[in-house]
């Protein structure tokens, strides 16, 4: 009532943007306030996406929960996987092979790649550069066909376990990659001559949606959105988790925290875990790719059919409530994911199934930040602003 | 910041604590993942504060803001005179690279903590869904609803009380009241 | 031509010039072939379905090759609903409200474990299969189903229009 009797007097006018809209990916939903086209405020709201992530993860064991966290981030479930599973083994205080920590990187850069491939497409798609998409999705489908021959799956890969990895990689794995790595730098171009230079999409994405760097660590921002500011602050750099002290990169910051800048690291970040897939290959040690303790990882095959204690071991990591048993403790966890820090705190009673898993997510934190970059711009910028920030609804709403 | 040194002495944001916040210290230790502090209730904000405030430390930003429930994790709440929740603060500082947790124990009967909005924006929405997930109530927060629930739903479903599959309201929510 | 009306014959007449160019139909027919033909889809996607939905639209899979390229954002201008993804019960009200929004005919496509029923979150906030609330025609099983899968379901769909099936949405008189 009250918005209408506004809306009669000219003074402000309610626009629901969402739940259902094609810039809000589904389930995002932001009430604006406006005066003419300029915003007053924004309100977001959220949860249509609530799944209960962290309620199931006190039901479920340490490793049926690899599976959830696949559906968390869709975009790139395998950094996930990833991030949740040294999460754990922290908690058990072991330390997989050098080979499965090198497979992991791999697929984790990987799933970066994919990742800011799907938020470049959607994200230009937004703006009206329908090409874009297509394009970037024809580099996601080789990505996708290089995952479902590692993995078994195109999206939900669940690939990693705790204390090591799902299988091996397959025999051309090497071959497949290296091609993927040597064209990419080719399509990356073709997207850089369709929209860096463009008049349109510079002028729509230019000084749109800033955030200063002070504002951006209050806000507790991070990834992409908080290097864009021009702060130079990437976990793998700064508690290097796995062997990523062992790779050489380079970590892209930006000056304005505009979206223009957001798309700009990013553009330069896939350049970056193009080099770090490449080192990772050619580095790529021999091995095994599982912890040895019985009691973590499973026995191999082999062994499970054929001597009693392989059966034993196979049989109480499958049993509920007998697989991998943390001590009593907490642990927090971060790794970066391609949206930023995404963290698990997990408190375990001793049990095979977690006490408390909480998940950090960095969509949650970087969403928040929306009604800042919004309020007293265009309402035109919206779709912009929000494009750039890269929201996954899984992961924000859990 | 190399092993040998953290062995050695124990780290400066705990030598700092244990000299301005040694009556609010409940407990600490050394971690996997930095240093973990536990503090009443009502010195809580004063310490946070603190920390983010304090030159020499910098915990500037606010990584997150949960709860857990202990209702069922006795070596927890024997330690704690029986307090129910633990809110989870944990804080990273870009100077040091290093992180805290701190954690504050809360009892049922007064389900109370301040707020740190005033001090981190970012808190906003990690408390709305602290107090959604677990009705901790935090207060001087400037917009206290439930932020993934519906509105008009009823029970706080990261409570271990509550069960996995709902109370029934997956069958006997509103369809009409709710804001579309 | 391609043209298949089902069912259309020709006149024959004694010229051939009636062969090629008359045909006979029912109308029923007709609006049907145009419809199968034409569907524009609603994506209602949530989740990760909707990324291989996404997938399904773009380059390698292309579904436009199928008669159903025009994906409308808006309920009003499309008769093909295609739920993918998880609903919770704050999303419920408004799927049902974009669903009573479609002009009939319309058909719903439940894509995906998740949507068909809760695939694997039996949790207390996720619905449990839409079709209880919103009637499906066709369901498709997977978690996430491959593109492929979901061109398939959405040939089932021109098939059941083509052979002049009643949505389920409808209620027939009897
Ligand atoms: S069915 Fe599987 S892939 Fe689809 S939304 Fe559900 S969890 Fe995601």
């Amino acid at each position: 009532m009250h918005a209408e009797l506004e809306r009669a007097t000219g003074e402000k006018m309610v626009l629901n943007f969402g739940p259902q809209h094609p810039a809000t990916h589904g389930t995002l939903r932001i009430v604006l306030e406006l005066d003419g086209e300029s915003i007053l405020k924004a309100t977001p709201h959220l949860g249509y996406l609530h799944t209960g992530f962290e309620k199931l993860g006190e039901h479920l064991d340490y490793n049926q929960f690899i599976v959830v966290t696949d559906r968390m981030n869709y975009l790139s479930p395998l950094s996930n996987n990833f991030g949740y599973v040294l999460a754990v083994e922290q908690l058990l205080g072991i330390e997989v092979p050098k080979r499965c920590q090198y497979i992991r990187i791999l697929m984790a850069e990987l799933s970066r790649l994919a990742d800011h491939l799907l938020w470049l497409g959607t994200a230009a798609l937004d703006l009206g550069a329908f090409s874009v998409f297509l394009y970037s999705f024809r580099e996601r489908e080789k990505l996708y066909s290089i995952f479902e021959k590692t993995t078994g799956a195109r999206l939900t890969t669940s690939y990693t376990r705790v204390g090591g990895v799902l299988r091996d990689l397959y025999a051309g794995f090497d071959e497949d990659v290296r091609q993927f790595i040597t064209n990419f730098p080719k399509a990356l171009r073709e997207t850089h001559t369709l929209l860096t230079r463009n008049r349109i999409w510079m002028d729509r994405t230019k000084g749109v949606g800033p955030i200063a760097s002070e504002d951006a660590i209050n806000y507790g921002l991070t990834g992409p959105c908080l290097r864009a500011t021009g702060i130079t602050h990437d976990i793998r750099k700064a508690e290097p988790y796995s062997s990523y002290d062992e790779m050489t990169f380079e970590v892209p910051v930006g000056s304005n925290g505009d979206a223009y800048d957001r798309y700009l690291v990013r553009m330069e970040e896939m350049v970056q875990s193009c080099h770090i897939v490449q080192q990772a290959l050619d580095n790529l040690p021999d091995g095994p790719v599982n912890v040895e303790d019985n009691k973590i990882s499973l026995p191999k095959k082999s062994d499970a059919y054929g001597h009693i204690e392989g059966l034993i071991h196979h049989f109480k990591i499958i049993m509920d409530g007998h697989g991998v048993q943390p001590p009593v403790g907490e642990h927090y966890c971060a790794t970066e994911s391609p949206n930023g820090e995404l963290g698990f705190y997990i408190v375990s009673d001793g049990s095979g199934t977690g006490y408390r898993i909480r998940i950090r997510p960095p969509s949650f934190l970087n969403f928040q930040a929306l009604p800042h970059m919004l309020e007293g711009g265009m309402v035109s910028d919206t779709v912009a602003v929000l494009g750039s920030l890269n929201v996954i609804a899984g992961e924000l709403d859990r | 910041m190399n092993e040998e040194q953290s062995v050695a002495e124990s780290p400066l944001v705990l030598q700092k604590l244990q000299e301005n916040y040694a009556d609010a210290l409940l407990a600490h230790e050394e971690t996997r993942d930095g240093v973990a502090v536990v503090v009443g209730k009502d010195d809580a904000y004063a310490l946070l504060e603190y920390l983010k405030t304090e030159a020499e430390l910098g915990y500037t930003y606010l990584v997150d803001v949960t709860a857990v429930d202990n209702s069922q994790l006795e070596s927890e709440l024997v330690k704690y005179d029986y307090a129910r929740f633990m809110v989870v603060y944990h804080l990273y500082s870009y100077q040091g690279c290093c992180r805290l947790r701190v954690k504050v124990p809360v009892h049922e009967r007064d389900l109370r903590v301040r707020s740190v909005t005033s001090l981190w924006r970012g808190a906003n929405w990690l408390e709305r869904e602290t107090y959604d997930m677990f009705g901790i109530a935090f207060e001087g927060h400037p917009d206290l609803r439930r932020i993934l629930m519906p509105d008009d739903f009823d029970g706080h479903p990261l409570r271990k009380d509550y069960p996995l599959r709902g109370r029934g309201e997956r069958e006997s929510f509103n369809f009409e009241t709710q804001n579309v | 031509m391609g043209l298949d009306f089902g069912g259309a014959r020709n006149l024959s007449a004694d010229s051939g010039f009636m062969d090629d160019n008359i045909i006979t139909t029912t109308i029923d027919k007709v609006v049907n072939w145009g419809r199968k033909n034409s569907l524009w889809p609603m994506p209602f996607g949530t989740a990760c379905c909707a990324i291989e939905m996404m997938a399904t639209l773009a380059s390698k899979f292309d579904l436009s090759r199928f008669g159903s390229e025009a994906i409308r954002f808006s309920p009003r201008q499309s008769d093909l609903l295609i739920v993918s993804g998880r609903i919770s019960i704050k999303m419920m009200p408004v799927l049902k409200r974009i669903y009573d929004q479609m002009p009939d005919p319309k058909w719903v496509i439940s894509m995906g474990a998740c949507a068909s029923c809760g695939g694997v979150f039996d949790t207390y906030t996720l619905i449990q299969g839409v079709d209880q609330f919103i009637p499906v025609d066709v369901y498709i099983p997977g978690c996430p189903p491959r593109p492929e899968d979901l061109i398939d379901a959405v040939m089932q769909v021109q098939q059941k229009i083509a052979g002049g099936e009643v949505p389920k949405g409808i209620e027939v008189a009897v």
